[in-house]
């Protein structure tokens, strides 16, 4: 594996991300046209935002995480006016982080026109200080964070596309860095093996109490996360299912669980949690989608996201270029347009899983280094940030230290 | 012979993770006869018993009622009845251990037949 450093960028806070993005992110559903329209045509600007008028915890945990991101270096709130996200408070939060920010209301302002022309100035002095604050620095595999996640799955995801991210994880986490996987719904039956990856007692107490969580979670929701399209497929169990997911995860030790918005208190391999908590709304829903199962990773500091998807799937995503891999020939035949990674050439005997491991280990420090993914290249950006309830964690436990 | 091809072998490839799994993951549609099985313990060759569709699970081994069906080198079900080497491993003779809804579904289509739409 290269273990020659590449260049990153290092922010305020000492966080070094591998791209250097303008987020602009919209406070409620009503200011969505104006933030996408000032975001438009400009180099480097991703868009993201909350529909609700509701100021839901969960989501501006997220909206923080995301601003403060290391792949970020200045944001710009776009609120409408009356709603209960506050974009002047995301702002300040995000100053304080060492990177330029800038809000404004557009009532306060005039109408779409007028706050399309002011965003854009206000994005014009937001680049230039960010330029000048910006230092470009040698980074290593120790600094990468990469999550994992899969989609569109078919009998391939757990034969060669989850394999070879999980044998890449090992080789990640073996130099230093940090890898993340989530899914925790897709673990069910996997409790004692769950167990025997426990890096602490500490760490096998949160796994324990994450499974649990979900297990009741998928009793009181009366389903398991298997559809009839994964038996049709060949998935006869969700123990069969969820082992092919969690071959995802590699085979290193698991240092803990980690909540949604919460970043890794240190380097190795975690598991995110991102099932809802019981609250008055009972459960709620969960994992409506890939994309937000996707932000759920980058807003744990991800800089880089493996998406895994056996059938095929044509997203991107803000913040943290999404690397696709499939573990189908065809599909990456049909698709070679989105598809970033064949890891099918391990089942027609082309390669075998350390190789493509090694090739994936290779692109991963290229697109680290500023080499475009499909989805980059393509222009997707998609973010998708929902109401959800977590216990916010106290101070004391929130990096569960 | 484009990527693609290469999944069409004839006779058709099954795949095999772990060493100890007692079935192996068809790459392509099988008819009765032979299928290669690849994988961690090299290559060998079998006959599968009945049709089994792509993605779908061959027997590699004799599965005794009652035994874990093994993938992964993990359990991921129990044989509800005895199972020969090369047949079609599915809903029809494996169940989950924990899922209690695992056979209420069509075994070609996944479909529940336990919910009335009358």
């Amino acid at each position: 594996m290269n273990e020659t450093p590449w260049q990153g960028y290092l922010r305020g806070d000492g966080r070094k991300g591998v791209r250097n993005v303008i987020l602009v992110v919209y406070t409620v559903e009503c200011a969505s046209f104006v933030a996408h329209a000032i975001g438009n045509g400009e180099d480097n600007v991703h868009v993201i935002g909350f529909p609700g008028c509701y100021d839901n915890q969960y989501a501006i945990r997220m909206i923080l995480a995301l601003g403060r991101h290391p792949n970020v270096g200045a944001v710009l709130t776009v609120g409408l006016g009356c709603e209960y996200t506050q974009p002047a408070k995301i702002a300040a939060a995000v100053r304080e982080s060492g990177r330029p920010a800038d809000s404004f209301f557009i009532q306060e302002n005039g109408g779409t026109a007028s706050s399309v022309a002011l965003g854009k100035q206000k994005i014009a002095q937001l680049r230039a200080e960010m330029e000048q604050r910006v230092q470009l620095v040698p980074m290593s595999w120790s600094d990468l964070v990469v999550g994992s996640e899969c989609g569109g799955s078919d009998g391939t995801s757990g034969l060669a596309g989850n394999p070879v991210v999980g044998a890449f994880f090992d080789l990640l986490v073996d130099r230093g860095g940090t890898a993340i996987f989530e899914e925790i719904v897709e673990m069910i039956g996997l409790r004692p093996i769950l167990d025997a990856r426990a890096a602490s007692p500490e760490a096998s107490q949160q796994l324990r109490n994450a499974y649990d969580k979900t297990d009741r979670y998928c009793r009181e929701v009366r389903q398991y996360s298997v559809a009839p399209g994964n038996f049709a497929g060949g998935l006869t169990t969700i123990e069969e299912k969820s082992m092919g997911a969690f071959a995802k995860s590699g085979t290193r030790p698991i240092q803990g669980v980690i909540r949604v918005a919460e970043r890794p208190p240190h380097n190795g391999l975690w598991l995110l949690d991102s099932v809802p908590d019981a609250h008055f709304m009972q459960f709620g829903y969960t994992n409506p989608n890939d994309t937000e199962g996707i932000m759920d990773l980058i807003c744990a500091g991800a800089q880089i996201i493996l998406f895994v998807t056996g059938r095929g799937s044509v997203i991107g995503s803000a913040v943290s270029p999404l690397i696709k891999v499939t573990g189908n020939s065809i599909t990456y035949n049909r698709m070679k347009d989105d598809m970033d990674f064949n890891a099918g050439r391990i089942l027609t005997g082309e390669t075998t899983l350390p190789v493509a491991a090694e090739e994936l280990a290779e692109l991963v420090r290229a697109v680290a280094g500023g080499q475009l993914t499909k989805p980059e290249a393509l222009g997707h950006r998609e973010y998708f940030l929902m109401y959800k309830h977590q216990d916010t964690p106290g101070l004391a436990a929130g990096c569960h230290a | 012979m484009t990527v693609s091809d290469q999944l069409l072998t004839d006779p058709p490839v099954a795949f095999q993770i772990g060493a100890e799994d007692n079935v192996a993951t068809l790459l392509r549609n099988a008819e009765p006869g032979p299928v290669i099985v690849r994988g961690s313990t090299g290559e060998k060759q079998l006959a599968a018993r009945e049709p089994i569709e792509a993605s779908h699970k061959i027997a590699i081994a004799p599965i005794a009622e009652g035994a874990n069906v093994i993938k992964f080198g993990v359990v991921i079900g129990a044989a509800t009845r005895a199972i020969d080497q090369g047949e079609w491993v599915h809903l029809h003779n494996c169940r989950s251990r924990l899922d209690v809804r695992s056979n209420a579904f069509d075994v070609h289509t996944g479909v529940p037949e336990d919910i009335s739409y009358e």
